[in-house]
């Protein structure tokens, strides 16, 4: 079935298998393999994108729910030479080793950190209708969809405190 | 993945009709729990009508309470601000479910029509009532006691209802608006959705083949503070061993039972002026005791008398 999607400002058309999920559709038809197959059930984070500016699993969504949406990749997010803040504060704070999950990490911090700064709640705070302060505790319960099997958690906590402090 | 067709619903009773007139059709809003069973082929449509596009998906004030569309995804449920002004146990199960990715996908009627977690339903290779009606419970001979039903459970099945949301709804008094397949609309207490699992655990709700949730009705706010407390295997992104939802004088359970359990033994103690242990031990006294859940019903039972004492000390809406 034929279904149009806009990937990092380009408008994409595609015919495929009604069973095609959006992450298969970005790395197996429009060849953007950025965005990682890890457990394909949703658990991991690594196939993490934004759609409409929302971070979405990837690979729990078929291609033919998204006719008409705004796909942002990590490769829509900035280039080598002019790289997202996010990626430069990975970087910067050494927040992989392998780097299979930095791509779903780097989306799902992009999408949570607008979530945070539009005020969205989460567990761990004291009173679910006060301003969020993205602490420490804050950003771990929040970025808890995104798994790093070299556990380089705390310093993707701190990449992502970097950033969040540059924005407050 | 198993073959399967695809159709975006142009309107609700298209898609309701679409439904009912199909034995292997099914709704698809997020996706994100049946997409995950088809995967692993637990769950076998041969065609999804897609609901999640339908015009259900804001919040509106009606009586003093709310209504919430279907189709509203549990993140900007979470974030609306009246939500979070009068219903903070609400919020806080809805932020207690998932991660952030999924709650950005799983609706309102989806996460209430969630299938359980429990290890056997999961394990095409076991028996399940379930997932196979007729062919046996292997978790009734397994050692997952801290995920199995310690209230209304029958000899076909011991599942639970994973959802925190529907714990939260059902303390709250709220009801489902659904639209059946003659057109005609009904609402149902949240509490009635599900059904206890006697000898067929695969009708998880009463309704009808093609009856669509198009939104949930939440009472104004009763008086009293509201608690959501869960325990869990680890601090976040994982379904609960134990569940408590307090409003006011309500009380509700969660990861107990094969539906949100209303504690109303709890509620009645309570309103003849007895503690909150004691109110407690009311409710889990009548537990269904074996040889693997003391532990949860031990833990149940403390968890309740904690949130109760805790919405002592919590803001009122």
């Amino acid at each position: 079935m034929k279904t149009t999607i806009t990937v990092n400002g380009t408008a994409r058309t595609l015919d495929v298998d009604s069973r095609t999920t959006l992450l298969d559709a970005l790395r197996e038809h429009i060849g953007l393999i950025g965005s990682k197959k890890g457990c394909d059930h949703g658990q991991c984070g690594a196939c993490t994108v934004l759609v409409n500016g929302a971070r979405i699993n990837s690979c729990l969504s078929l291609l033919a729910m998204h006719d008409g949406d705004q796909v942002t990749t990590i490769e829509g997010l900035g280039t080598a030479e002019n790289l997202h803040p996010v990626q430069q504060a990975f970087l910067e704070n050494d927040a992989f080793q392998c780097g299979y999950c930095t791509p779903g990490q780097i989306c799902s911090a992009v999408g949570m950190l607008q979530e945070a700064a539009d005020g969205w709640p989460s567990q761990v705070m004291e009173d679910v209708a006060a301003m969020v302060d993205l602490s420490e505790a804050e950003i771990r319960e929040r970025m808890s969809g995104n798994i790093c099997r070299c556990s380089a958690y705390p310093q993707i906590v701190a990449a992502i405190r970097s950033v969040a402090g540059d924005a407050a | 993945m198993r073959p399967f067709t695809y159709e975006r619903a142009p309107d609700a009773l298209s898609a309701v009709k679409a439904v009912a007139e199909n034995p292997g059709a099914k709704f698809l809003a997020g996706g994100t729990n049946l997409l995950d069973l088809m995967k692993l082929d637990i769950e076998r449509p041969t065609h999804l009508v897609d609901v999640g596009r339908l015009p259900f998906a804001g919040v509106e004030e009606v009586n003093g309470g709310l209504r919430i569309g279907g189709a509203m995804v549990n993140s900007k449920l979470a974030a609306h601000p009246r939500v979070r002004e009068l219903y903070p146990v609400l919020v806080r199960a809805l932020v207690s479910g998932a991660s952030g990715q999924l709650r950005n996908k799983a609706t309102t009627a989806g996460n209430l029509l969630q299938r359980t977690r429990c290890a056997y339903f999961y394990d095409t290779t076991k028996p399940c009532n379930k997932r196979q009606p007729g062919s046996g419970c292997s978790a009734l001979e397994g050692v997952h006691g801290a995920h199995d039903a310690i209230f209304g459970a029958s000899k076909a099945c011991i599942a639970t209802h994973p959802s925190d949301m529907a714990v939260a709804l059902t303390a709250l008094g709220a009801s489902v608006e659904t639209l059946t397949p003659t057109g005609a609309s009904r609402t149902l207490a949240v509490q009635d959705l599900h059904r206890l699992p006697g000898e067929t655990p695969h009708v998880e709700t009463d309704l009808a083949p093609g009856e669509l949730i198009t939104a949930v009705l939440v009472p104004p706010p009763p008086e009293g503070g509201q608690v959501y407390r869960k325990v869990r295997g680890r601090a976040s992104y994982a379904h609960g061993i134990a569940s408590v939802a307090v409003a006011g004088g309500r009380v509700a359970l969660g990861a107990v039972a094969h539906k949100p359990w209303r504690a109303a033994h709890i509620e009645d103690a309570l309103s003849s002026g007895a503690s909150p242990a004691e109110a407690a031990e009311a409710e889990l006294s009548k537990a269904d005791r074996n040889d693997h859940n003391a532990l949860k019903i031990t833990l149940v039972g403390r968890l309740a008398a904690a949130a109760i004492e805790e919405s002592k000390t919590r803001r009122v809406a």
